[in-house]
């Protein structure tokens, strides 16, 4: 899946492969022209679409007049037919904003006006007793709130995982490990050159690079602009706590972000977080322990069971902010066929669907002849995962591939067979198969797993020992071979 | 903690207490102090004239799905043939079966330390 | 789907589980023996080093060859073995017996339905995110287990400068073997005053190769983007992080010994009521949980760390099951708490007309302690120690003699206490 070919010309190349990317990319592979999918890292969604709320949001935090309000609500009802054809899994839930006193009650007040007129479907206001009863582990000093039962969650990376899937299935040609280095406009086409010198050409180019959106449009010499990474620090709690709220969770939002939450994961962790913090650097995942207060006072002060004890790790996500805080998905009006799909913030995965609508019609506009293909396939093939099914499912399923009856990662249920499916639809590190198998995500976090992980992706891949990586490039996991050498 | 020449500090490794030993060297004679036990004193002699190790490790098995044989020497071994010995442990690659006790490497630089093995493979 | 309908079911094929189910078919019941991985042995497998089987066998093992003797047990018995088979649900009939679904690639599901079972499936290692080290997530970090099973079941050596976080045994021992593999090892860093591990080991796993351990410092930071390159080390100064003096060490591996916790996910699933002090099941003088029937021992109990005391737990628990299989229970039971010094005292019930083991730990170090067992203040049992730690277990007998001359009632406070000798 790295390099291509010699002089193959697509109509449309995205540059990035995260949500964005992943959603214009299979929205497109709908219609009779050559698609390719570029992604500078080893695997898909390892940016900012993996390390997020995983919030599917309820349409009222944002004023109708930006288009991040009218692609979130538009998005937000699309997930419902994407989770048929796409099996990624989502919940909705449903989401509470709780007022702690009488001057937060007032911001609720206005929230949900907004969302109202967004058009955000069943919000309500409530009272004290609607919203505990709505949410039985909120604290008892709530003093009322908004409902937003449009709300929801899903597994971020499974999504995309899917979305790519769904758009290789249609004919979308996924290249990763290639970080677009040059670029150029000669002709009527774009001539793509990554760092290692390999070249891809394309009429039309769409930008979903997401922290580096800005430096790839500076390839183009398209608009200047500059997106600041906003850091969010989270920390995931074990299924087992009992501070798990079964709706997500927000307190009455600032003027920098939607604050931080308490989060009902769909596979039944919890999330608190996230913090929100301007940084200089576009690769800083570090967490520290500074935040570690702020976030668990927020959450203890909607659910006061929420226990430091209960952490499983903590993680970092960094935001592609925008000055103006819009989503910029426009036509560049300095360089032909080239379309910014940047500072895609919150709510970019909720709106994901509907900016991949939005994106069509802007390349339909800029003159992209766009045919319907008959062959069309909306779905994908659903990996049986054992956590799903019952005891007499899974005893059929083991006599048809006895994999499944080896249990690899015991924490989250995960069977050997899953794992080699993983690898076998290209995820073959250790963090691609984390995120599609969830194995290594539970509580011992990798512990078990790690070894017998190693061991299929070898005998799947034939990779060397050397060659396996926690998500690419230079991550590699094991120096050396006993058996291979003399000390 | 005493500055002479001849003292070492050491800690007695023969059973959990650990005792704090105080050793002298004196031309050829060796005076402990500080064990609980005569036990320490045997220890603590060996320990400053010639130092010995139980090694154990791990050699290469022709075998799939044990990759891996543990193996151990059956007696310690003097400190300063210990590396020399892992190199040689590192080199072998030996057929299954193995059984628990097998002779894999005999007296060892003629100390009279075997290298066994510390497992059963079929 | 295919059933087995047995007395007892075992679950965990480590020195625990063998013990167990070797005691109960030895007297004639049907056992079953489950275990996830392909062989039996459990950690033991992994523990190539020496100092196992002092008490058990006399002799002085590997950890191999101890889990091997068991597994010979195990094959002269009539006990079934299913290998490769995870139990991954259980539940309770109406007529007292439990229903427990294992996984298996041979067989399928297996359903086992059972009139006892012995949890032994023991324990799981603390990780990154249970010590919440700041930094990035490079690639380079691992729990020792996850590093002592990749070196000597695999011959992987995971990395070259390795800091090592956590003097217990498994962090040492993991020093000399990663020295031992041509990896060097910068330092061994303790968050106690004291190193938690035996004395013996900080002798030959770190001064052997002159490795220092820093007493009362922790990591406090991880660098690196791709793969671990440094990590920051800063003393407490009154357990407090003194971050003038934190000084850095370039490495490329960290190697986590930072605790071990019992490996309950199934208990709780069964709705087992847990003892916060150990992180086990509640037991009664049979080591019999909340739920009938359901028994336990070994580091699922709570964490040990001598395997011959885990064997010896088991044999224990495995009578016991024998004795209630016979429709036998005690006639009396008197609730055992920890008193001064002790942390915690398992089980938490005593049987003052059987004879049994109880098993403590220390609060204290002490090189010339006393052990008491008392009844309503009085000292029924006393016992020397020349040296207790708390990281090493102790082992007291109870016999229905301590009992005989004093008045007991279902109210008596038993405790168990420490104190220098004075």
């Amino acid at each position: 899946m790295s390099g291509s070919q010699s002089r193959e010309v697509y109509d449309l190349t995205v540059i990035g492969a995260g949500v964005s990317g992943a959603a214009v990319a299979r929205r497109l592979s709908m219609y009779d022209i050559k698609v390719a999918l570029l992604e500078k890292e080893t695997d898909v969604s390892f940016g900012t679409s993996k390390a997020n709320s995983g919030i599917i949001h309820g349409g009222f935090h944002h004023d109708p007049t930006l288009l991040k309000a009218r692609l979130e609500l538009q998005g937000n009802l699309m997930f419902d037919q994407l989770q048929r054809e796409l099996h990624f899994p989502f919940a909705r839930c449903g989401i509470l904003v709780a007022a702690m006193n009488e001057e937060e009650m007032k911001t609720v007040q206005y929230l949900y006006d907004r969302g109202r007129r967004n058009g955000a479907i069943g919000i309500e206001l409530c009272s004290r007793e609607r919203i505990l009863d709505l949410e039985p582990k909120l604290t008892s000093d709530v003093v009322g709130g908004l409902y937003a039962p449009g709300g929801g969650i899903i597994e971020p990376y499974r999504f995309v995982f899917a979305l790519v899937e769904s758009a290789q299935h249609n004919g979308v040609r996924l290249i990763t490990n290639f970080e677009v280095h040059r670029a150029e406009y000669k002709e009527g086409l774009f001539e793509l050159q990554s760092k290692k010198g390999d070249r891809v050409y394309s009429r039309y180019v769409v930008n979903a690079a997401g922290l580096y959106a800005d430096e790839v449009s500076k390839l183009f010499a398209a608009e200047e602009y500059t997106i600041t990474p906003r850091k969010g620090e989270y920390y995931l709690l074990d299924r087992m706590t009992k501070a798990c709220p079964g709706k997500v969770l927000f307190p009455v939002p600032n003027s920098v972000s939607k604050g931080m939450l308490v989060i009902p994961t769909v596979e039944g962790t919890v999330l608190v977080g996230p913090t929100a913090e301007d940084i200089h650097e576009k690769d800083d995942l570090s967490t520290s322990s500074t935040k570690l207060k702020a976030i668990f006072d927020s959450a203890r002060q909607m659910i006061p069971k929420v226990s430091t004890k209960d952490v499983i790790t903590a993680f970092s996500g960094l935001r592609p902010a925008l000055p103006g805080g819009d989503f910029y998905i426009e036509a560049s009006k300095k360089v032909p066929h080239f379309i910014h799909v940047a500072g895609i913030q919150s709510p970019g995965l909720t709106a994901a669907p509907a900016i991949a609508e939005y994106v069509k019609d802007i390349l339909k506009e800029e003159g992209l002849t766009l045919q319907e293909r008959s062959d069309y396939d909306p779905n994908v093939n659903a990996v049986p995962r054992i956590r799903n099914k019952n005891s007499y499912d899974i005893d059929k399923l083991i006599k048809e591939n006895p994999a499944y009856g080896n249990i690899v990662c015991r924490c989250e249920n995960i069977s050997e067979a899953e794992i080699v499916e993983a690898v076998r639809r290209g995820h073959d590190t250790l963090d691609g198969i984390k995120f599609f198998t969830r194995s290594g995500m539970g509580r011992c976090q990798g512990g078990f797993c790690t070894g017998k992980i190693i061991e299929i992706i070898m005998r799947e891949t034939g990779k060397s020992y050397s060659e396996i990586t926690k998500r690419g490039k230079e991550s590699t996991v094991i120096w050396r071979s006993l058996c291979e050498q003399n000390k | 903690m005493n500055p002479n020449k001849n003292t070492k500090e050491m800690i007695c490794i023969v059973c959990p207490v650990g005792c704090h030993l105080q050793v002298t060297v004196d031309n050829d004679e060796v005076k402990v102090t500080g064990n609980r036990c005569p036990r320490g004193e045997e220890y603590a002699r060996e320990e400053i004239l010639a130092p010995k190790r139980v090694v154990t490790a791990t050699c290469r098995l022709e075998n799939e799905q044990h990759p891996r044989l543990p193996v151990k020497t059956d007696a310690p071994l003097p400190f300063e043939h210990i590396n020399e010995l892992l190199d040689r442990v590192y080199e072998l690659s030996l057929p299954t079966p193995i059984k628990t006790g097998d002779i894999l490497i005999e007296d060892f630089k003629g100390t009279g330390v075997n290298l066994v093995a510390s497992r059963s493979i079929e | 789907m295919r059933t087995e309908q047995i007395d007892t079911l075992v679950i965990g094929g480590g020195a625990a589980g063998m013990s167990a189910a070797a005691t109960v078919s030895a007297a004639g019941f049907t056992t079953a023996l489950v275990e996830r991985e392909d062989e039996l042995g459990g950690v033991l497998l992994q523990c190539i080093h020496n100092g196992f089987g002092l008490h058990e066998f006399k002799e002085e093992l590997t950890g191999p060859e101890y889990a091997e003797r068991w597994v010979r047990n195990i094959e002269s018995s009539e006990v079934k073995v299913f290998c490769g088979t995870t139990i991954m649900e259980m539940s309770l009939l109406e007529d007292g017996r439990k229903e427990c679904f294992g996984y298996s690639p041979e067989y399928g599901v297996l359903k086992f339905v059972t009139k006892t079972v012995v949890l032994a499936m023991g324990c799981r290692e603390r990780n990154r995110g249970n010590v919440m080290i700041p930094g990035t997530r490079p690639a380079g970090v691992y729990t020792a287990g996850l590093a002592q099973r990749l070196v000597n079941m695999n011959g992987y050596i995971p990395g070259k400068d390795v800091v090592i976080v956590g003097s217990g045994d498994i962090g040492l021992i993991m020093a000399r073997r990663m020295q031992w593999v041509g990896s060097t090892v910068h330092a061994v860093v303790e968050i106690q005053p004291y190193p938690s591990g035996l004395t013996r080991n900080i002798s030959q796993c770190l001064n052997d190769f002159k490795i220092p351990l820093y007493l009362s410092h922790v990591v406090s930071k991880i660098y690196g983007k791709e793969r671990v390159e440094a990590v920051d080390i800063t003393p407490l100064e009154n357990g407090v992080p003194n971050h003038d003096k934190t000084f850095q060490i370039t490495c490329d591996t960290l190697l986590l010994s930072v605790g071990l916790i019992p490996e309950n996910e199934l208990s709780k699933q069964v709705g087992i009521e847990l003892n916060s002090l150990t992180n086990g099941p509640t037991v009664d003088s049979m080591l019999m949980t909340s739920i009938e029937g359901v028994f336990s021992a070994g580091n699922v109990l709570h964490v040990h760390d001598l395997v011959d005391f885990v064997s010896a737990e088991a044999r224990l628990a495995g009578e016991n099951v024998i004795e209630y299989l016979k429709g036998k229970r005690p006639e009396r039971e008197l609730s055992i708490k920890p008193g001064a010094n002790i942390r915690y005292v398992n089980p938490t019930r005593i049987n003052p007309d059987a004879e049994s083991d109880i098993y403590m730990r220390p609060l204290v170090v002490s090189n010339n302690a006393r052990i008491q067992l008392q009844v309503n203040g009085e000292v029924v049992k006393r016992q020397k120690k020349p040296h207790v730690q708390p990281s090493e277990m102790i082992k007291l007998k109870i016999t229905p003699k301590i009992f005989q001359d004093i008045e007991i009632t279902p109210d008596s406070k038993v405790e168990v206490t420490l104190q220098d000798e004075p």
